[in-house]
C-alpha cells in the first residue's frame, strides 16, 4: 500500500487534477499498458495505471476498472475535457517526464520496499 | 431475389455459457421473464465519446442497487467492450439493458455490416480494426474474448452483410469464483 503522493514525489509528477489530493489516494499495485482492452481485462481496482494514452476513453476504462490514478509517461498531458471528466470520476491524473519503464520500476520498488 | 436458404446457411451463431449455468441460462432464454428495469442507449458509428455512456449508466444503477463490486466490474467491462465494438466496427446500433432481480441481460443490435466468421473474431489477437481505432488503444483483438471472460453467457448471431446481435447475461451472484 502506498500513498499516491509518495509516488508522485518519486517520479516528479505533476498533478493534472488539482481538485483531487494524491495524499488521500492509496494504491496497492500498478499496471503498465497502452492497449485499453488489455487494461480492462487484466488491471485490478486500486492499481495505478501507467500509459501514454491520454484521450477521453482512458478515463472511461479507468472508471470501469476501478483504477484510482493514471500516470501519463513521457510528459504527456491530457486535454482540459479529459481532466474535467477525470475530476468528476475522482480519478487522479499525474504527468511525469519519465518513460513507462522507469515509472513502472519506481512504483515496483516503492511497493516492495 | 435472394435465396433465403443460402442466406440462412451463411448465418453464424456463437454461444458460450459458463460451466454449471447451462440449465439456468437455457431456462432464461427459452422464456425470458419481464425485466424490472430497462435502459436504452444509442451507439453512433465511430463516436468513441458517446460509446461508454450506456455502460456507465448501467454501472451506476447496479451500484445503487448494491450489486457486488466484482460483478459490477464484469458487467461494466463486458458492456463497454461491446459498446466500443459497435462504435468501431458497425454503422452504429443500440444497447438495451434488461435488469432483473438476479441478473442483467444486455443486448447490442447494430446496423451491419456483420461478422463474416464469428469463430475467427473470437480468437484473442484477431482484429479488423482500422488505424484510427488502433491509435486510440483499441483494436488489439481482445474485445470479444474480454466479453466472453466476464459474461456468464454470451450469444452472438451475425452474417456477412447483415447486422450483428450480441447479448450477454451476468448473474449478480458471483459465479466467477
Amino acid at each position: 500500500m502506498l500513498k499516491l503522493s509518495q509516488y508522485q514525489e518519486a517520479i516528479g509528477g505533476v498533478n493534472c487534477t488539482p481538485e483531487l489530493d494524491p495524499a488521500e489516494i492509496v494504491i496497492d499495485g500498478g499496471y503498465a499498458c497502452d492497449m485499453l482492452s488489455d487494461v480492462m481485462g487484466s488491471a485490478k481496482a486500486g492499481q495505478a495505471w501507467i500509459t501514454i494514452m491520454k484521450h477521453l476513453n482512458t478515463i472511461a476504462v479507468a472508471s470501469l476498472t476501478g483504477i484510482p490514478a493514471i500516470v501519463f509517461a513521457k510528459g504527456n498531458t491530457p486535454d482540459p475535457s479529459v481532466v474535467e471528466k477525470a475530476t468528476v470520476e475522482g480519478i487522479c491524473l499525474l504527468s511525469s517526464e519519465l518513460d513507462t519503464f522507469s515509472l513502472a520500476g519506481t512504483l515496483y520498488a516503492l511497493l516492495n520496499r | 431475389m435472394q435465396d433465403f436458404a443460402a442466406v440462412r446457411s451463411e448465418m453464424g451463431e456463437f454461444w458460450n455459457i459458463r460451466s454449471g449455468l447451462e440449465e439456468s441460462v437455457k431456462g432464461f432464454f427459452s422464456a425470458p421473464p419481464e425485466a424490472d428495469v430497462v435502459l436504452e442507449s444509442l451507439i453512433p458509428e465511430k463516436d468513441f465519446n458517446t460509446a461508454g455512456k450506456g455502460s456507465a449508466e448501467v454501472k451506476n444503477l447496479l451500484k445503487r442497487l448494491g450489486v457486488d463490486p466484482e460483478v459490477l466490474r464484469r458487467v461494466a467491462v463486458a458492456a463497454y467492450e461491446a459498446e466500443i465494438n459497435v462504435a468501431a466496427h458497425s454503422r452504429g446500433g443500440m444497447m438495451d439493458s434488461y435488469i432483473h432481480s438476479d441478473l442483467i441481460h444486455v443486448v447490442f443490435r447494430d446496423k451491419g455490416p456483420g461478422i463474416a466468421d464469428i469463430a475467427q473474431a473470437m480468437v484473442p489477437g484477431f482484429s479488423t480494426a482500422d488505424d484510427m481505432v488502433r491509435e486510440m488503444g483499441f483494436g488489439a483483438g481482445l474485445g470479444l474474448p474480454n466479453i466472453q471472460k466476464n459474461a456468464d453467457a454470451l450469444h452472438i448471431t451475425s452474417s456477412a452483410g447483415g447486422s450483428t446481435v450480441l447479448e450477454f447475461l451476468i448473474y449478480f451472484a458471483n459465479n466467477e469464483r
